[in-house]
């Protein structure tokens, strides 16, 4: 018999900013300090800094590119982490979505090659995680599901 | 981020300081081009050492400035990249197309 007790999160972590490009490097403290409670060493830290930057700067420079109005562009954080160690945290917009996901993860896919993109975030979020769930529906948004064991 | 550097006999060295992201990628780049621009060095190096924080910005930063450098016809090595650095450097396999140079003598800093 599978053993599945849905277990509750000992903390979680919400969290709502506008697309401006300084709040990259707050998302990244934000996180890093939500996460400290489960002592991750320095490469951890490392890890989940760089890939909470690559999703929310794809919400930043993606999302909501052709929107008229960016005061009301959001990026929103959701964080938990259980006392296994998991962390899940999901980073969300509602913006223009991604029409082929499969695709938008390739490495060296970008849409934005006038502004040296480098078309490797998805790839890196990849390999700093243990899971990267990406759901997205055009016109409706796009939200990243990372997934991390930390401090084991 | 902060951008230093120092030019002679047609060397150019730049040293990043900071973080590297998308928010500050862009200054880095203006910088780093302009010197280029101003210079017509036929060497550079990006000294990437003190780099703390670097994500896919930075490799964007990294290829645009050797295209950049490739077109004044310099030579672009990068110097001593930070761990923060390396380790995205890696993932891109971007260490095996651009030439790094680790450890170099301190009488080139
Ligand atoms: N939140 C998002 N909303 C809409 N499109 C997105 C979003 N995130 C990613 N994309 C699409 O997926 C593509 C690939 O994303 P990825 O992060 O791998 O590369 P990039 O952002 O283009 O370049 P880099 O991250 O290396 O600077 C993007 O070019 C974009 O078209
Ligand atoms: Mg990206």
């Amino acid at each position: 018999m599978k053993k599945q007790i849905k277990t509750k999160p000992l903390n979680t972590l919400k969290c709502v900013f506008p697309v401006k490009s300084v709040n990259e490097g707050l998302s990244r403290m934000i996180v890093a300090a939500f996460i400290s409670q489960l002592d991750p060493t320095v490469s951890e830290l490392s890890d989940m800094k760089t890939v909470i930057s690559e999703a929310v700067t794809n919400c930043i420079v993606h999302a909501y590119k052709g929107f008229p109005d960016k005061s009301k562009a959001f990026v929103y954080i959701y964080g938990e982490y259980y006392s296994d160690g998991r962390v899940v945290i999901k980073v969300k917009d509602k913006g223009v979505g991604i029409e082929d996901v499969k695709l938008a993860r390739q490495p060296l896919y970008t849409t934005d090659r006038e502004n040296e993109r480098s078309g490797m975030g998805f790839t890196i979020m990849e390999s700093f995680t243990d899971k990267l769930r990406v759901y997205s529906k055009k016109g409706k948004g796009t939200t990243v599901v990372i997934e991390k064991r930390i401090g084991l | 981020m902060e951008c230093s550097y120092d030019f002679k006999d047609n060397v150019l060295h730049v040293k990043l300081t900071g973080e590297i992201d998308h928010h500050n990628a862009k200054q880095a780049r203006e910088e780093i081009d302009a010197l280029i621009e101003r210079n017509a060095p036929k060497k550079l190096y990006l000294d990437l050492s003190n780099i703390t924080f670097c994500d896919s910005s930075g490799l964007g930063l990294v290829m645009g400035r050797m295209k950049k450098a490739a077109e004044f016809g310099a030579a672009f090595v990068i110097r001593n990249p930070s761990p923060a650095v390396n380790r995205i450097l890696n993932i891109a396999g971007m260490d095996k197309l651009v030439k790094i140079e680790k450890y170099a003598a301190a009488e080139n800093k």
